[in-house]
């Protein structure tokens, strides 16, 4: 057991105290703590991929011993989910010192608390404190949301935060529902309990199970729960916008948690197959809304709203064919698509910025400076997202394709995929060409200034999207690992509650 | 005692339901305060419904979980702070958006 495991919340939790505290500090004080937090997180995030090599690793908060405490569990999956937090982190945080946490006041103190309950959500062992990291991260990005004011953002806040109070409420329902059947909400503890679960109890238990996954499916953006994410996530800031696309995978890796650890533990009478019945179509679903949306869309951060909702949509579908390698395929997947998706919402910025008219609706044909720098950069992401060679947006899908033709309906996701990477083409490029073929060059003396500091900060996070795919070895190596710890929910609730899983006897509430 | 909690949280959780699918702000607050209420008094119920049974070790013969409780204080608390936000919110979007509905708009007007 070691104390660094508690870290990833506490540095957060503190640097965002102390901004509150010292919220008469001149910005750039703000921001050098900002940034040096956020950094800090990275290293940790690195240490914890490392560590999580091994085996896994518990920290028991105050020593309680569990099922009683408080425990937090560090394995491959939260490691890595760790580590691309913390790196989306700090370049939305390095964005958003250019210039845009200026608009409204307490941007870092908040970016700070969302970091907490971001790593919290990832870290934590109990369901229960899963719900408690969820609130912390849902009231950050509210205010977060809203920053900056104005009429588009109260419009969307609105929904956004409305579904999901209703989501912390169902949430609860199906947390009481758990406690009241098994007496603890250890998520170690509920697998094995659950697994010995007497067959009266299975309709309710199922009932839990779906509840949570809806709470789950708001989060993720699962068809009929999505329609609060192209509104909101197009009317935040860029690099809020950017963080946010690490909050629908929020929702995924709650999903797989639950679902692998706490609900299938019996492989004779997996509760989760159930789940993954409803999961499958609408995920396919969602994939296919997604793809619609992407070229349907008005502007650039709407496009973007869309492809995260299509990415989502994979990740979903892909997780319901529950297979060992698909799931190692999909979290390649995740890892790439978060990347990009937070490349799109700073790209639309970027660009919109050095747009004469229009910022970056697509209707809008309006002469732009540095046409090459940023066609350039706009070119290399839609190359990735779209799934085409070199990157690793190809690399992904294709892995993830080719590893999924074991599961008997598996044309439906080739298929549904393939046109959505064909959408997702049309798309891309009619906003390309639209946008730095058609134009007039600017004319003389109304040339705008092209900020270094943001375009280095985006070509650094597509150059993560190249890296991947250059050390896609290494990388899937990882994946294949992490798929295989999830798939052994056993070897999970052995590490945490320090005997081996048996599954005996009736409840005991 | 239990036909009189379960009828509470159906009460509560129908009308609580009704005022969310409302249009108006004011009624959408409302209804999730009943919600929340209704979730709170039904995990307040998962640690069973006894009488006489203090959440203290050895007061009395049988004593009640307390868990249960903690839950709901904690859950009360993220209640009660997300309702104040959500007033404030649907509070400031009725004095930018010159109207009180969910969407913030009328149908007819132009979708930011």
């Amino acid at each position: 057991m070691t104390h660094l495991m508690i870290l990833p919340v506490v540095i957060p939790m503190l640097a965002a105290a102390w901004l509150l505290v010292n919220h008469r500090a001149s910005i750039g004080r703000q921001r050098v703590w900002s940034i040096f937090s956020t950094s800090v997180l990275v290293a940790l995030g690195v240490w914890a991929v490392v560590a999580a090599q091994t085996d896994y690793h518990t920290y028991w908060l105050g020593n309680w011993q569990p099922p009683f405490g408080i425990v937090l569990v560090l394995d491959r999956l939260s490691a890595m989910m760790l580590l691309l937090a913390a790196l989306l982190a700090l370049f939305c945080v390095l964005y958003a010192s250019r210039g845009s946490d200026r608009e409204g006041s307490h941007f870092h103190a908040l970016f700070q608390f969302q970091l907490m309950g971001i790593n919290g959500a990832f870290l934590t062992g109990d369901l229960f404190n899963l719900f408690v990291f969820f609130e912390i991260l849902l009231l950050a990005s509210y205010a977060l949301l809203l920053h900056g004011g104005g009429r588009a953002r109260s419009r969307a806040g609105l929904h956004y935060v409305i579904i999901n109070l209703l989501g912390s409420a169902l949430f609860l329902l199906a947390l009481g529902i758990l406690y009241g059947l098994t007496g603890t909400l250890n998520m170690a503890d509920l697998a094995v309990r659950i697994a010995a679960a007497s067959p009266d109890d299975q309709t309710l238990l199922k009932g839990a199970a779906l509840l949570l996954m809806v709470v789950f499916g708001i989060k993720a953006a699962i068809l009929p729960l999505l329609f609060w994410l192209p509104r909101a996530y197009s009317a935040s800031s860029a690099p809020v916008a950017a963080l946010f696309a690490i909050m629908t995978k929020v929702g995924f890796y709650a999903m797989v948690r639950v679902l692998l650890i706490v609900f299938g533990l019996d492989p004779a009478q997996p509760l989760n197959a159930g789940v993954f019945l409803w999961l499958w179509p609408l995920a396919l679903a969602t994939l296919g809304l997604g793809a619609i949306g992407v070229l349907g869309a008005a502007s650039l951060r709407t496009m973007a709203a869309y492809l995260v909702i299509m990415s989502s949509g994979l990740l979903m579908a892909s997780f319901a064919m529950a297979e060992t390698t698909v799931l190692a395929a999909s979290l390649f997947y995740l890892l790439h698509s978060t990347c990009l998706a937070a490349v799109f919402f700073l790209l639309a910025d970027l660009i919109g910025r050095q747009r004469a008219d229009g910022y970056d609706l697509l209707s809008v044909t309006a002469p732009l400076t540095h046409r090459w720098i940023l066609g350039t950069l706009f070119l290399v992401a839609a190359v990735s997202m779209a799934g085409l060679p070199p990157f690793s947006g190809f690399i992904s899908k294709a892995w993830l394709l080719q590893n999924a033709t074991g599961h008997p309906h598996y044309l439906w996701l080739w298929g549904i995929t393939l046109l959505a990477g064909l959408f997702m083409i049309a798309a891309l490029s009619r906003a390309g060409s639209g946008w730095f073929w058609k134009p007039e060059p600017f004319s003389g003396r109304q040339r705008r200034k092209l900020d270094p500091a943001r375009v280095a900060t985006v070509s650094v996070l597509i150059g993560i999207s190249g890296a991947l795919a250059l050390f896609a070895a290494p990388v899937m190596e990882y994946m294949t690992a992490t798929a295989g710890q999830l798939y052994h929910p056993s070897a999970y609730v052995e590490a945490v509650l320090g005997e081996p899983a048996t599954i005996t006897g009736g409840l005991t509430p | 005692m239990e036909l009189m909690i379960a009828a509470a949280l159906g009460i509560l959780t129908t009308c609580g339901v009704f005022l969310i699918l409302r249009a108006r702000t004011f009624s959408v607050v409302l209804g999730l305060t009943l919600l929340s209420h209704a979730v709170n008094l039904f995990l307040f119920s998962m640690g069973r419904l006894t009488t006489g049974a203090p959440a203290i070790v050895g007061l009395t013969e049988s004593s009640a979980d307390p868990l249960p409780q903690a839950l709901v204080l904690t859950a009360i608390v993220i209640s009660f702070a997300m309702t104040a936000f959500v007033v404030v919110l649907s509070l400031k979007a009725a004095v930018e958006l010159r109207n009180d509905h969910v969407d913030g708009e009328n149908p007819n007007e132009d979708r930011l």
